[in-house]
């Protein structure tokens, strides 16, 4: 068996040219399928990263004369693929320390692009119109006396606390159990079962406890206040076991392939320079989540509004 | 999966078996009165014992690491996979720029004229129409990386099986030894193969098309198996007697014999690879499953259903050519035409109206011609979801329902079966699996329970399991309820098709936003969407069933006076006991397929733990899941499957 194994790999290899296949060169099939010059950006499954990738894009396509193609993947996965080639460019990064060290640091296959100019913050969040009624909810020591509010099915006799989509960074277990609250972390499992969960609960002005992040363009459309948690310190943190404090504000971070951050011509240099604020992409993320433009449209409108802002990233 | 037509043998329940189900469970109690105190005293009972729990997740990681690290210098790698990867790279591309050269009426053309030659004038105009529709909604170019991932995937998936079902048809040995890995390749969760495919072959179409063929080869090399075994033995003899070599005895008689079950299995294979197209979506196999994905990320309907009817187009389109070809199969006639010309003319055909539209140039779709559906479409679910979800009078919203039967049916549920002592689900499991099948079955059933134990995800495969026997007795009690009527009225199961057809096809993603509109996040959305998938195979069966049985019994039943009640329940649905039974096995199969997109709407337990591994890249957890729901399902299979069935398992 293991004789015939060989012999075909030896064919194998014979047929193809003797060559070794690359695996950090490969490209997706449909691309570049008209002949021009080519980028792949990875899309998060969130708006706001949506909105990073559609106006890249449009400026990419109408002002550089690229054709892009976008690939949806979810973080870590977007990291491998990174690495190995299979899209250019990840556009806005929470934070993941361990891919960090690994491909920039170790293996020098990712590159960092500076930041995006957006600062991210996760938390837990309840409705505004539930703040009016109990002003002091708003701290986590208080939640308990409330937790009957926020009763569900799936949460039985405890407070549901709404976690969204397996891909995001979440302490939410540990800082329930280390916190002592009598809340049950109930994982929505994706952020559109959680934004639809959200919208229906906001219609009836129902109470609810949900993991969130800013910026999110949900905000525009149901206020929510943040719950104070025990202040975040560099570090406490460290142990995912032991977290009990409040997530950080983080930069959201550009990664670029290596070789494309070095080849990639006037496509990679305008992707270092892309570089906005909270406000553009979350007026982006509305014009595509609520007033349902396709993202082409949205990025469009945009771009005619602010020809100051994008015409800096070109030059 | 669209259509599972395997028949099943009749299957008596006579007094002596009934003696002999006595006999086992007694030897069973026997067996627990002196294994039971042992394990009791030795590991206290309860959950599971940790003492019994094999912890995966280091070896797991190392493995995870070292292909990473590996992947760009090993000759494992450089040598073997890279090619794989080239050569599915190369052959997505060649399909997709033929499709793309051809333009849209060059495709449009040719896909008729194959149906017509195939499958006669109106399955042509209805694909004719198909094509035109997914232009029209403005999916023309996801549809062609669809359509190119789809030819690639399902050639590789047919030859892959075939040559399977080759080994399996010829020699007993083989085929016992495929059973289990086939089994395993079909109960397996796609997304729990997904994240190792995709650590070896990064994000993208080789992934994606390597995944799609796990899943969509086992069906053929079943089909191929079964269709060279089943070979009249007659005409074999005939032409053994004409002194034919084995190879000629093959290829001139056995393979010709079994075409419509080779054709069977196409179909099926085609079915299982559209399936997957948007769960491959997942790991950036772009296309049709992309859009539907995308859409969802912006809580989207109408974009995702504007992505998903092009999928289900060709799924029926694709199902129905296919299937007449396969009906053209069993009765040769021979006198259409089976010479190459009338082939010939249609390639002419379509080489002429390519040509025709590139002159007139206008290969692409062209822009004004398109239909926005994604406004009207959300602008329903807003009002469905606005005025059913909560305070309809008298009924109660679906939210209400959502709360009492998380409440009332899937708390006490999960609860009972993870109070049980370990040792007693395992006797459960057993005399389940005995009394209905073998002591061989009986065995299988409890060592996979027994692994989900190992593996240390008791308590959450009993959350899953908890979840799977509610949304089956829910598919089964409408699954059986419409069945009988369909049975009883030709115009029903008429006007029932299509709503099936789309049931069946439709994207799962597609419904993850309006399920959870009107059932709020948790459980009981997932029951709802296993519901939805599983129902369309219960309710065939269950109608083909009933219209099987024996015309005589029931005639007679009538010239006795009997009400239709009573022919019903005394005559039709004892006789149909086996199509019955089958039903039961396929909702339990199918509703375990959704499991995952359970997890995606707040189920939780297994489903949450697969995609968690996906998303996080992390290898133990995800696979963890992922083999503990093919445990689940082998349990489930087993303890659903009667032993005469085994033998004549189809598909």
């Amino acid at each position: 068996m293991r004789v015939r194994t060989t012999a075909a790999m030896a064919s194998l290899v014979l047929l193809t040219g003797c060559g070794a296949a690359d695996m950090t060169k490969q490209a997706s099939p449909f691309a570049n399928a008209q002949g021009a010059k080519a980028v792949t950006l990875s899309v998060q499954s969130w708006v706001g990263a949506q909105a990073n990738v559609a106006v890249a894009q449009y400026l990419l396509e109408h002002k550089l004369g690229y054709r892009v193609d976008t690939v949806q993947v979810d973080e870590v996965p977007a990291w491998d693929a990174l690495s190995q080639g299979r899209v250019d460019a990840i556009l806005e990064d929470w934070g993941h320390p361990d891919q960090e060290k690994r491909y920039v640091d170790d293996k020098k296959t990712i590159t960092r692009a500076g930041g995006l100019g957006v600062t991210g913050h996760i938390g837990w969040y309840v409705p505004t119109y539930l703040v009016k009624q109990h002003p002091d909810i708003t701290d986590w020591k208080n939640l308990d006396k409330y937790s009957s509010l926020f009763r569900t099915a799936e949460s039985g006799n405890k407070g549901q606390l709404m976690d969204g989509s397996p891909s995001y960074v979440t302490n939410d277990k540990a800082l329930v159990t280390n916190l002592k609250l009598d809340y049950q972390v109930v994982f929505a499992g994706s952020e559109a079962a959680q934004i639809t969960q959200m919208k229906q609960f906001a219609k009836e002005k129902k109470p609810f406890l949900t993991y969130w992040y800013a910026p999110q363009w949900l905000f525009k459309k149901v206020p929510m206040t943040e719950v104070k948690l025990p202040a975040y310190k560099e570090g406490c943190d460290a142990d995912a076991a032991k977290v009990a404090c409040a997530y950080p504000h983080t930069p959201l971070q550009k990664y670029l392939n290596t070789d494309f951050a070095k080849k990639g011509g006037k496509a990679a240099a305008f992707l270092k320079k892309f570089r906005w604020t909270t406000e553009d992409q979350n007026e982006v993320s509305l014009m595509i989540a609520d007033q349902k433009l396709s993202p082409a449209d949205a990025a469009k409108k945009w771009v005619d509004n602010h020809p100051s802002t994008w015409k800096a990233w070109l030059s | 999966m669209a259509t599972v037509t395997a028949p099943a043998p009749r299957l008596a329940l006579p007094g002596v078996l009934r003696h002999r189900a006595a006999h086992k469970l007694l030897l069973l109690a026997l067996a627990a009165a002196i294994l039971v105190p042992l394990a009791d005293a030795h590991w206290s009972s309860g959950s599971w014992p940790h003492a019994l729990t094999v912890d995966l997740s280091g070896p797991l990681g190392r493995a995870n690491d070292w292909i990473i690290d590996n992947r760009d210098s090993s000759p494992l790698f450089l040598y073997f996979f890279g090619y794989i990867s080239n050569a599915v790279v190369l052959s997505v591309r060649a399909v997709y720029l033929v499709l793309l050269a051809a333009g849209w009426a060059g495709v449009t053309a040719f896909g008729a004229l194959v149906a017509w030659r195939v499958a006669g004038v109106r399955l042509a105009i209805g694909t004719g129409v198909a094509f035109l529709a997914c232009g029209l909604l403005g999916m023309w170019v996801p549809t062609m990386q669809t359509l190119a991932l789809m030819v690639v995937a399902v050639l590789t998936s047919v030859v892959v099986g075939a040559l399977l079902g080759l080994a399996g048809g010829l020699s007993a040995r083989a085929d016992r030894a495929l059973r289990p890995v086939l089994d395993t390749m079909q109960v397996l969760p796609a997304f729990a193969y997904l994240l190792p495919v995709v650590l070896v072959f990064g994000i993208g179409v080789p992934a994606a098309v390597l995944a799609t063929v796990v899943y969509a080869a086992p069906p053929m090399a079943r089909l191929t198996a079964l269709g060279l075994r089943d070979a009249d033995p007659e005409v074999l003899e005939a032409v053994e007697s004409l002194g034919a070599t084995g190879r000629q005895r093959l290829l001139t008689a056995r393979i010709p014999l079994a075409r419509k079950q080779l054709l069977l299995g196409l179909n099926q294979t085609i079915m299982m690879a559209l399936s997957m197209a948007v769960i491959a979506s997942v790991i950036g196999a772009g296309g049709l499953g992309d859009r539907v994905y995308q859409a969802l990320a912006s809580v989207d309907v109408g974009a995702a259903l504007a992505a998903g009817i092009p999928i289900v187009l060709l799924a029926v389109v694709l199902d129905r050519v296919t299937a007449a070809a396969g009906e053209q199969a069993e009765e040769p006639s021979g006198e259409q035409g089976t010479g190459l010309r009338p082939w010939l003319y249609a390639l002419g055909a379509t080489v002429a109206v390519a040509v025709a539209v590139r002159l007139a140039g206008a290969l692409d779709w062209p822009s004004g011609w398109t239909l926005d559906i994604a406004e009207p479409v959300n602008r329903v679910v807003d009002w469905m979801t606005a005025h059913l979800y909560s305070g309809v009078p008298y009924l109660g919203g679906t939210a209400d329902w959502a709360g009492h039967f998380t409440t009332w049916v899937l708390d006490p549920v999960r609860d009972g079966l993870q109070w049980l002592p370990w040792w007693s689900v395992l006797l459960i499991v057993a005399a389940l699996a005995w009394v209905i099948g073998t002591w061989r079955t009986a065995l299988t059933a409890v060592l996979a329970m027994a692994a989900i134990g190992v593996l240390g995800v008791w308590e959450p495969s009993l959350d899953t399991l908890s979840q799977v026997l509610a949304a089956v007795a829910v598919t089964l009690v409408l699954g059986f309820a419409t069945g009988i009527a369909a049975a009883r009225s030709d115009r029903f199961e008429r006007a029932l098709r299509p709503v099936l057809d789309v049931c069946q096809t439709m994207p799962q993603f597609v419904y993850l936003i309006p399920v959870v509109a009107l059932f709020g996040v948790g459980r009981a959305p997932a029951v709802a969407a296993a519901v939805v998938y599983a129902l369309p195979a219960v309710v065939r069966i269950t109608t083909q069933g009933l219209r099987q049985v024996d015309p005589a019994a029931l005639e007679s039943a009538r010239s006795l006076g009997a009400t239709s009640t009573q022919q019903l329940r005394q005559i039709q649905l004892p006789l149909a006991r086996p199509a019955l039974l089958l039903a039961v096995n396929q909702g339990v199969v199918l509703v375990l397929a959704v499991v995952i997109i359970g997890g995606l709407v707040g189920g939780g337990a297994l489903g949450y733990d697969a995609v968690f591994g996906l998303a996080q890249g992390d290898l133990a957890t995800g696979l963890v899941a992922g083999a503990a729901i093919v445990c689940l399902g082998l349990m489930l299979d087993r303890v659903t499957q009667p032993t005469e069935r085994r033998t004549k398992k189809g598909a």
